[in-house]
């Protein structure tokens, strides 16, 4: 049923050519996809893909659309050839699925080599109940840090693409959607809730699903909604943006400085046995301290992608 | 089963979208989708039958794999910071060109290359 709906939305969101419908039929799409995941038992990635897929990508297309054009033009090729190419590369995609492991077989290969290992000895070796984030902070630590990095450059693009410039809304008091009294109060009292939700999830995620990634989005997202009710100018006061790249830049030496801390200390780059009295101590702190780390570089970068965005005038109003 | 056949039915929808359609948006947005597919696929193979999500309960014996979650979350994370990065490609492609459809960007550059030539 679901699997048939995503399908639906995928082959409509293709069809249709006003792209204010597709971007709208991309979030459900990514929140169908969250949901799949969640029937998955992948609670991590189902959280993560709901508050970015469905959350911030949809912001930033939105964007995008203001600042070029709604409506796609009219197709002038053949889809012919396309569609023989598709259909050629799909079914050798099947062809190749055909021999693969029983959806669900404990016994396929993905499960025999490492996983086993991480499901076993993961609490009592990290003593972190979530497994996910085990593997991501600690075992995989070297990975994460890579991932954040490729993170902070795609921010650093986007800046040297686009800059931080002032918008239409850049005096005190201008808004970007209107003064409505419903929305100023309600978005006044979520915004606290956001953010004590964004730093649970950064704290919590040891022990329930979250982390240092979901928590930076959510708490960017505080700042993205302040920033359409309240104008643009008032939402840079609160977080000003050349605080921004610092903040991002403070998260991966956050990062990385825990590693050389280690290494300090006598253990191998990023492990943390060597942080506190005991090795499941120092890994509860290695831990807290990269998650944060990750927390505030994903932050700022998303937020500094959302200010890109929102301070670039359409073209046909640039005088 | 089901799982892998849609993934590789999302992916073909993507990849359609890349090479058949001009508007630069709606190629990010199938490149959004291809990528998705491959999510599906990854956190699919994860799946052990009757197993609870991976994070350690009194009573459950049986886990998901973590190890294409962990893969699929980050994933996910860098996915969207690298849309961004093709979505202001897009909008610096409009600025310059005054369009986002590729046919007219090639026409300009087609109609520049032949101003060229003629000053030359």
């Amino acid at each position: 049923m679901l699997l048939t709906c995503l399908a639906i939305t995928a082959l409509v969101a293709i069809r249709r050519n006003d792209l204010f419908a597709v971007v709208m039929l991309f979030g459900i799409y990514s929140f169908l996809t969250a949901v799949l995941f969640m029937n998955l038992h992948a609670v991590d990635v189902a959280f993560t893909e709901a508050a970015v897929g469905a959350g911030i990508s949809t912001v930033l297309m939105l964007s995008t659309l203001r600042l070029t054009k709604r409506y796609e033009a009219a197709r002038r090729r053949n889809p012919i050839l396309p569609l023989l190419v598709v259909g050629v590369t799909g079914a050798a995609l099947v062809y190749g699925m055909l021999d693969a492991p029983r959806f669900g077989d404990p016994m396929a290969p993905v499960h025999q080599h490492m996983a086993p290992r991480f499901v076993q000895e993961s609490p009592t070796e990290v003593g972190v109940p979530n497994m996910v984030t085990s593997v991501l902070a600690s075992y995989r630590g070297y990975d994460t840090l890579g991932e954040v990095m490729v993170i902070f450059t795609a921010g650093l693009a986007v800046l040297l693409l686009l800059g931080i410039r002032e918008g239409q809304n850049h005096r005190l008091g201008r808004l970007a959607i209107g003064d409505t009294l419903v929305l100023r109060v309600v978005v006044k009292v979520l915004i606290a809730f956001i953010m004590l939700y964004a730093l649970y999830v950064q704290f919590h995620g040891d022990f329930g699903a979250g982390g240092g990634f979901q928590a930076g989005v959510i708490f960017a997202t505080a700042f993205v909604i302040y920033d359409l009710i309240f104008g643009e100018a008032d939402a840079r006061r609160v977080m000003p943006t050349h605080w921004l790249g610092r903040l991002a830049a403070m998260g991966i030496f956050l990062y990385a400085g825990t590693g050389v801390a280690s290494m300090f200390l006598g253990h191998a780059f990023l492990d943390y046995s060597a942080l506190g009295h005991d090795p499941v101590h120092g890994q509860h702190l290695g831990i807290l301290l990269i998650e944060l780390g990750v927390g505030i570089t994903v932050f700022a970068v998303i937020l500094t992608i959302f200010h890109a965005f929102s301070g670039m005038r359409r073209p046909d109003q640039v005088s | 089963m089901y799982n892998y056949w849609l993934a590789v039915f999302l992916m073909m929808a993507g990849f359609y979208v890349v090479i058949a359609q001009g508007n630069l948006v709606k190629k990010i947005i199938g490149l959004g989708m291809f990528q998705t597919s491959v999510f599906i696929l990854y956190v699919s193979m994860g799946k052990v039958e009757g197993g609870s999500a991976p994070i350690v309960t009194e009573g459950v014996e049986v886990y998901s794999n973590p190890v294409p979650h962990v893969l699929m979350l980050t994933a996910i994370v860098v996915g969207v910071a690298t849309t961004a990065v093709g979505l202001s490609l897009a909008v610096r492609i409009n600025e310059a060109y005054g369009s986002v459809e590729e046919d007219d960007i090639q026409e300009l550059d087609d109609e520049l290359d032949k101003i060229q030539e003629s000053g030359l």
